[in-house]
């Protein structure tokens, strides 16, 4: 690990003051950030610790949740109105890493926790374009069984390892940001971009922006919803496959549908092409089938990740089998 | 301020690259704490810090000035071993003993969770009260890896405690 100083700031104009004009970092729960540094791969000057800012967690006037950035992962996801309106986002968080790291772990920092490609961990000589611009990709002709099957580049196949990021891709969560220019919120969606020619940036962030905040919106019919994680073993194991859901189901029929996927591509993957396809229709398998092959029609395999597109497919048609069929 | 270890204060290090694990391990010298891997895939080095477990290897000491943390040495009283460490000789809840204390301190921590209602990834209903299965007790601590295999006696030992003793901290 490099030397660095360490501040803790006060609150938000405090950290981005404290932050600005230094090779540094904000600190959470330090369960990424402590580990990409003793590895070297992260080497910041100074470290602003944010976890004493907003941790509250609170019902907004819209009948949505506010969530501030320095909440715990296990706050979240014990939250009684997560656990009855949003059922995805507490099992996606309750299926992630574990209790310890739980506790320690920031909503802020699980947004902006890194990939686990091993190339990109490997400093003595591996070829990451991530880590290092234009150094190439080992990964893309090496170990890749756990990588991208969608919205990859030649530069670099690698995935976005949260899984509390797939439920609130999926939940039309709003990210609250304070930079510079003052305060802005974005669409979640919109916070992790895929590689495309410039891997080394894994958000639309600007250097030093600060996560203040999570919103949720009202989405009343997420309490049928839920989170469907595909791993080697059982527990504290990154997902191969995830899928969050949640399902409208009128008379039989699908009138409203959130689906994102987890473990396939460099951002949590919002399946908008599945949605589109179950609009209107049955809740019936055929149905499920069909939007499965929509989403993933564009996917592509390397070379020994192929079973991921089938495993997509299924773990898709079966989490939403559940939901239909009454399981929340 | 200083941290507050098993009772003690202790000065925060100059140096802010220490981890809690190698402050606890290497400056106080309490070995009880244990360093497995020191990348937070093993759980030997957890301890409790003001009652909740967490990693000691991936926590800056600096981070945790002014808190209460306990390690495997602080967990018995005047009135000798705390009732998880008793459990744990009881059921067999180790063969080299390595993964041990981080085990009995995340027990300690989990049994506050299961108390104060925290579901699991494995909980059939996230609202209900916390059924205390094998399987609820596995995977709350699926976090502490043990290489002799001795989990069969850690979820006796826990479930033990959990069902049947007092439990403290
Ligand atoms: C062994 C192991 C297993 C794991 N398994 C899983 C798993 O199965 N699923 C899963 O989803 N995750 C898993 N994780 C990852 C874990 O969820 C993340 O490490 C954690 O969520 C990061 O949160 P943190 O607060 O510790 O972030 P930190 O490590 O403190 O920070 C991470 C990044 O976020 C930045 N940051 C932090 N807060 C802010 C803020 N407010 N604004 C702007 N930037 C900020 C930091 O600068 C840093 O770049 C695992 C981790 C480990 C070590
Ligand atoms: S997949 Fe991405 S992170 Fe992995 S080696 Fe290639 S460029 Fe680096
Ligand atoms: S030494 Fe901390 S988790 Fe292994
Ligand atoms: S008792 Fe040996 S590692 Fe658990």
């Amino acid at each position: 690990m490099n030397p660095f100083s360490y501040v803790r700031a006060v609150d938000s104009a405090d950290a981005l003051r404290q932050r600005a004009g230094h090779a540094a970092a904000y600190l959470g729960g330090g369960t990424n950030l402590v580990d990409l540094m003793r590895e070297t791969v992260a080497r910041p000057e100074k470290l602003v610790d944010v976890t004493g800012l907003s941790s509250a967690i609170t019902q907004s006037d819209d009948g949505g949740l506010l969530i501030g950035a320095a909440a715990r992962n296990t706050a979240l996801a014990e939250h009684r109105v997560v656990r009855t309106r949003y059922p995805m986002l507490a099992r996606a968080i309750l299926a992630g890493a574990s209790g310890q790291i739980r506790n320690m772990a920031t909503v802020g920092g699980n947004l902006l926790q890194r990939t686990r490609c091993a190339y990109f961990y490997d400093t003595d000589g591996s070829h990451c374009n991530k880590r290092r611009p234009a150094s190439g990709c080992d990964a893309l002709e090496g170990f890749n069984r756990n990588h991208a099957i969608l919205g990859a580049s030649p530069a670099c196949v690698a995935t976005h390892p949260s899984d509390m990021c797939v439920a609130l891709a999926a939940l039309d969560a709003t990210v609250h940001v304070e930079g510079k220019g003052g305060a802005r919120t974005l669409p979640f969606i919109d916070l992790h971009r895929l590689p495309g020619d410039h891997p080394d940036i894994d958000t639309t962030l600007e250097q030093g922006e600060l996560i203040t905040a999570i919103a949720l919106p009202p989405l009343t019919f997420a309490s049928r919803s839920n989170y469907r994680k595909v791993r080697d073993r059982s527990s504290y194991a990154f997902a191969l496959i995830s899928v969050a859901a949640a399902l409208k189901i009128e008379g039989g029929h699908i009138s409203d549908a959130r689906i994102a996927l987890g473990g396939v591509a460099h951002k949590p993957w919002r399946a908008f092409k599945a949605e589109a396809a179950l609009q209107g229709h049955e809740a019936t398998e055929p149905v499920f089938r069909a939007a499965a092959m929509a989403e993933l029609a564009d996917a592509q395999s390397l070379s020994r990740n192929g079973f991921k597109i089938e495993l997509a497919t299924r773990t898709l048609i079966a989490t939403l089998a559940d939901l239909a069929g009454g399981a929340s | 301020m200083p941290l507050i270890i098993n009772g003690s204060p202790a000065p925060v290090p100059h140096d802010p690259r220490v981890s809690l694990l190698d402050l606890l391990r290497e400056s106080l010298h309490l070995p009880g704490t244990k360093k497995g891997c020191d990348q937070g895939a093993c759980g030997a080095c957890t301890v409790l810090v003001d009652g909740e477990r967490i990693l000691s290897c991936l926590a800056l000491a600096v981070q945790y000035e002014g808190r209460e943390i306990t390690t495997v040495e602080g967990l018995a009283g005047e009135n000798g071993l705390h009732p998880m460490q008793e459990a744990f000789i009881v059921h067999d809840g180790f063969q080299c003993g390595y993964c041990t204390p981080g085990q009995i301190c995340s027990a300690i921590g989990m049994a506050a969770e299961v108390r104060r209602g925290v579901p699991s990834h494995v909980s059939a209903d996230l609202t209900a009260d916390v059924a205390l299965t094998r399987e609820e007790l596995q995977e709350r601590m699926s976090g502490n890896l043990c290489r002799c295999g001795a989990h069969n006696g850690i979820i006796d030992a826990i479930r033990d405690v959990l069902e049947t003793r007092e439990t403290a901290v």
